[in-house]
């Protein structure tokens, strides 16, 4: 088999295995390790096109040609490639730990939950693959579709409400502003083939760029510029391992994916730089960064908080896009990469302490690091990469950001950059400070109760009650561990990152 | 021999098979002929459409009266598009009709329907294939009377008003259209359509006989084409008739009245008169625009969900009516290729819906909730449908939206390129309620059990659900002839 056919399994075995898991839904189990064996098939085909691509080729593959000059394509870029890759990596985890979570759960509709996952996922390597615009805006469309039934997961008011928040914003942005703009292109460039240095350049008027730039960045609503970032927090009714894997990661990473896309093969960083056409969306996303942060502070609730959190970090990207120096989208692109891993262990976490005890908002938290030790380790790896703190992940990315905007002279946005690791800290740290300071409401109840009664074994109740752990199952508990750990081995290993994404600025 | 007659065959396999239905009156023998005489029509619709396609306009005298004076049977991309339409979806629903037709209560008289569905079939291709003014008078006639008909036939009491309402306001578009004929024949005196197109610069475009039969022309034909106002009788007509008579009429007799718009504007009076000397395009514009919002806003509330998919396909037709008044070659391709992908996936749809009607006798969208279930098939082919009708790309409906926007672009008319995407909006919300209910929500207790429609009803539906994905990937025959189609109109102006 050559690379093509590998790009087109990438993309079939998902679906392949969205079929099988439908039939074996009777079986749990057997649905289960079907989903398993298909994302870890899934990864393995995608590693195998990244020889190529390290090599230098463009390895592509051509399913049709819809209009003259129109095709239904797929090349790897090294950008599409990384995409790709923390995608198909991270799903084999989520795998794992959805198991626990839903039978830990009990959720209703499981069958139905792992086919739409399955769908969710080969759309967004399609989006990771896409050779151009409208192929990336179709793959696109399906991920936004396909994760619908996820958001409505429990099928109550409250999950169809939040849907039709969901695809209300996502299908008005992208069919009312991005189809627009991708039309437009299409009309002004003859081609909407993502080409190094952009398509744009001398096609269209240059005081029209700032006009097709607002339609591509508010048309990708899945980047969650703020004001079109509702949706993300409404998403988060859905099972956590939905939050996880596809509301830090594939979801949203597609969308400020595109915008990277856009900006570095559509319009071509040298010409938005030099028509200051992207000025405006750096103040944009500048501000959503420190808006969605404090937002973030106000939040109890432990996944509407790392919504917003999220919201804050893909800006970062948009920022990243925006500034359009060789630094800054470098960086951008490792952000994709640094958040994807540290968002999914914060979510896993909460995912976790929901499941072993129930508790959903911070202040019901108190003494629980005692009970779940492990899991609230991890979530301080989490943390700290997230916040941008070496050893871990995060640093990297914050890091070449700011060089980027040094580059940009745009120094106003580094001080952006560290007010809002600042921000990071005192939203995310006190989760976990709260675990460990304190004893537990009821444990302090129950100290109270046990003092009053029997006053001999007050200590020994307490040691008791302070050192029993009471953990996930060990299907959640394990996926964050690798989660968090690659958090610090992308810190060790970044070197090898940058050096993959070198060539799309190159 | 027999191939030099093709383009009358077309239209006389039809017609003499009609009678030959109430003559035979065994439901099974007429069911058989009715198929054949589709499958046979198609056939020869083809063989047109490879030759046109290969030697350019095909002129055929029927009994071998020269034209002018005799009657000229002339085709060319245009008239063979709407030949393969007509017959094309003709052929996919037929089969449909034995089914559908048993639960409709009409079983005893289905050798009527078929004897009907024929004549309408034969009247539709007639008004495609004649170059005459007043034999596409009389086609016209003869599919609109038998379409009465077949509406009627409706199992509601309430198609018998629909019928008798479109009756009325069909009868008076069909006047109109004489009239404008009529009026014609006296400022040039001549009926046959290429020979008028000559001789009306000799009359001169001022000529106040001219511009009434213009006038008339393109009233009677809105009012065939339910051009928003001119859309009261559609909605009720397609509700209540049977289903397989909505899902055939929707897909083309709508597209046949257009044709005759497009053919008497563009080819017969010329875009020079019709939109030079005459502010055609701009009236033409505004209403299709709010053909394009009114009837959609309205789909949004409708609870019987064929009427949503009746007031969508008014929606729809001010897309059509928008390319035609762009008067360009890209704004004509647009409209001509959305004649076809609108009756692929209006087919598909109500096709999708007499396998529900089928099932569970009703269309109501409440009736309809948590179906997906147990109409797994059904459902997704509704699905496909649906998402053609937005415009989803890789579905045919992308494509006629894609050229839509091109020509407004090329234009340069920004404010119309929004009100189509706003538009499709709107679609997505009227066939996104439609899903909700049947995959969401939880089925009434008295339709737990239902089982899967039969498969002689899915497989024409989802044969046109195919076809909405085929002609959305593979694009280069549906285009290459509206193209053709949309370069002989213009350039014949």
């Amino acid at each position: 088999m050559d690379t093509q056919d590998f790009i087109a399994l990438a993309m079939l075995l998902p679906l392949i295995g969205t079929v099988m898991i439908w039939m074996s839904g009777p079986r749990p189990n057997q649905r289960e390790v079907v989903t398993v064996v298909t994302a870890i098939l899934t990864f393995l085909c995608v590693l195998q096109v990244l020889p190529p691509v390290l090599a230098g080729e463009n390895p592509t593959l051509i399913i049709a040609n819809i209009l003259p000059g129109l095709q239904f394509a797929f090349v790897v870029e090294p950008l599409g490639m990384m995409f790709a890759l923390i995608a198909s990596f991270l799903w084999i985890v989520t795998s794992f730990y959805a198991i626990g979570y839903m039978r830990g759960h009990n959720e209703p509709n499981q069958t139905r939950f792992y086919m739409c996952f399955a769908i969710a996922i080969s759309s967004a390597i399609a989006v990771a693959f896409s050779g151009n615009m409208l192929t990336l805006f179709i793959a696109y469309e399906v991920l936004t579709l396909s994760t619908y039934p996820l958001v409505t997961h429990n099928q109550d008011e409250e999950a169809k409400r939040a849907g039709r928040t969901y695809l209300g914003i996502l299908l008005t942005s992208s069919i009312g502003l991005l189809l627009v703009a991708i039309l437009w292109t299409w009309y002004a460039a003859g081609t909407l083939d993502f080409t190094k240095g952009g398509i744009l350049k001398g096609k269209i008027d240059d005081g029209l760029v700032i006009v097709m730039l607002f339609l591509y960045m508010y048309g990708i609503g899945k980047a969650a510029l703020m004001p079109i970032h509702r949706w993300l927090p409404a998403a988060m009714v859905a099972p956590t391992p939905v939050s996880a894997l596809l509301h830090a990661v594939a979801v949203v990473k597609a969308g400020v994916f595109t915008v990277l896309k856009v900006i570095i093969y559509i319009f071509g960083a040298d010409f938005l730089t030099e028509t200051g056409a992207s000025v405006w969306l750096m103040y944009v996303a500048g501000a959503t960064v420190l808006l969605a942060s404090l937002v973030a502070l106000t939040k109890d609730n432990l996944k509407a908080r790392l919504a917003y959190s999220t919201v804050s970090q893909l800006s970062y990207v948009v920022l990243a896009g925006a500034l359009a120096t060789s630094f800054s989208l470098v960086g951008g692109a490792m952000h994709i990469v640094m958040h994807a891993f540290g968002k999914i262990t914060l979510f896993f976490c909460a995912g976790a302490i929901m499941v072993a005890s129930h508790k959903t908002e911070i202040s019901q938290m108190r003494g629980l690091g005692w009970r779940m030790p492990f899991t609230f380790a991890a979530f301080l790896l989490g943390a700290l990469s997230v916040i941008g703190l070496p050893p871990l992940g995060g640093s990297w990315s914050k890091w070449y950001i700011a060089l980027g905007a040094a580059d940009a002279e745009q120094l106003i946005f580094i001080a952006v950059l560290m007010i809002s690791s600042l921000l990071n800290v005192a939203y995310l740290i006190p989760v976990f400070a709260r675990g460990f300071f304190g004893p537990r409401d009821e444990e302090r109840a129950q100290i109270a109760d046990t003092h009053h009664h029997d006053h001999d074994h007050k200590s020994a109740d307490h040691a008791a009650y302070g050192s029993r752990i009471v953990e996930a199952p060990l299907f959640c508990v394990v996926p964050l561990w690798v989660t968090a750990l690659g958090c610090v081995a992308l810190f060790l290993y970044a070197d090898r990152l940058y050096a993959m994404l070198e060539p799309i600025v190159k | 021999m027999l191939l030099a007659h093709l383009p009358a065959l077309v239209i006389v396999i039809p017609l003499i098979c009609a009678p030959l239905c109430v003559l035979l009156r065994g439901k099974d023998w007429a069911f058989i002929v009715a198929l054949l005489a589709t499958w046979a029509s198609f056939a020869c619709s083809v063989l047109l459409t490879i030759q046109v396609m290969k030697v350019g306009t095909i002129s055929y005298a029927m009994g071998g009266w020269a034209p002018p004076y005799g009657i000229e049977i002339r085709l060319d991309a245009l008239n063979v598009f709407i030949l393969l339409i007509v017959s094309g979806i003709g052929s996919v629903v037929a089969p449909y009709a034995r089914n559908s037709l048993l639960l409709e209560h009409i079983e005893e008289r289905a050798y009527m329907f078929y004897c009907a569905y024929l004549l309408c079939l034969c009247g539709l291709m007639g008004v495609a294939v004649t170059g005459d003014a007043f034999n596409l008078f009389v086609f016209l006639e003869i599919s609109s009377l038998s379409s009465y008909v077949l509406i009627a036939l409706g199992s509601d009491r309430r198609a018998l008003t629909a019928a008798y309402q479109y009756l009325v306001m069909g009868t008076i578009g069909a006047t109109f259209i004489v009239i404008a004929v009529g009026l014609l024949y006296q400022a040039t005196g001549t009926l046959n359509m290429a020979d008028i197109a000559n001789r009306l610069p000799e009359a001169g475009y001022t000529n106040r006989t001219v511009i009434a039969a213009f006038a008339f022309m393109v009233i009677g034909a809105g009012l065939k084409i339910a051009i928003f106002p001119l859309h009261q009788w559609l909605p009720n007509a397609y509700t209540y008739a049977p289903n397989i008579v909505s899902a055939f009429l929707a897909a083309t007799a709508t597209k046949v009245s257009v044709y005759i718009l497009l053919r008497f504007v563009f080819s017969v009076f010329g875009v020079e008169f019709s939109f030079v000397s005459l502010p055609t395009a701009i009236p033409l514009l505004v209403l299709a625009v709010l053909a394009m919002f009114l009837p959609s806003i309205v789909a949004c509330f409708q609870t019987n969900v064929k009427r949503v998919l009746a007031y969508s396909s008014v929606a729809q037709i001010g897309y059509m009516v928008l390319g035609l008044g762009f008067v360009s070659v890209a704004g004509l391709t647009a409209s001509i290729l959305h004649l076809f992908n609108h009756a692929l996936m209006k087919g598909a749809l109500f096709l999708v819906l007499g396998a529900v009607f089928y099932r569970i006798g009703s269309c109501n969208i409440d009736r309809m909730a948590g179906l997906a279930k147990q109409m797994p098939w059904t459902m997704a082919a509704f699905v496909g449908g649906g998402l053609s009708l937005i415009g989803v790309p890789l579905t045919a409906g992308f494509i006629s939206k894609w050229y839509l926007i091109l020509a407004a672009l090329e234009k340069g008319w920004w404010y119309i390129v929004v009100l189509i995407v706003v538009s499709s909006l709107i679609a997505v919300v009227y066939v996104f309620r439609v899903i909700e209910a049947a995959y969401f929500r939880d089925a009434p207790d008295d339709l737990v059990n239902v089982a899967e429609a039969p498969i002689s009803l899915l497989a024409p539906a989802w044969i046109l659900v195919f076809a909405n994905f085929y002609f959305g990937v593979e694009t280069s025959i549906s285009v290459g002839i509206a193209e053709r189609a949309a370069q002989s109109l213009m350039g014949a102006g």
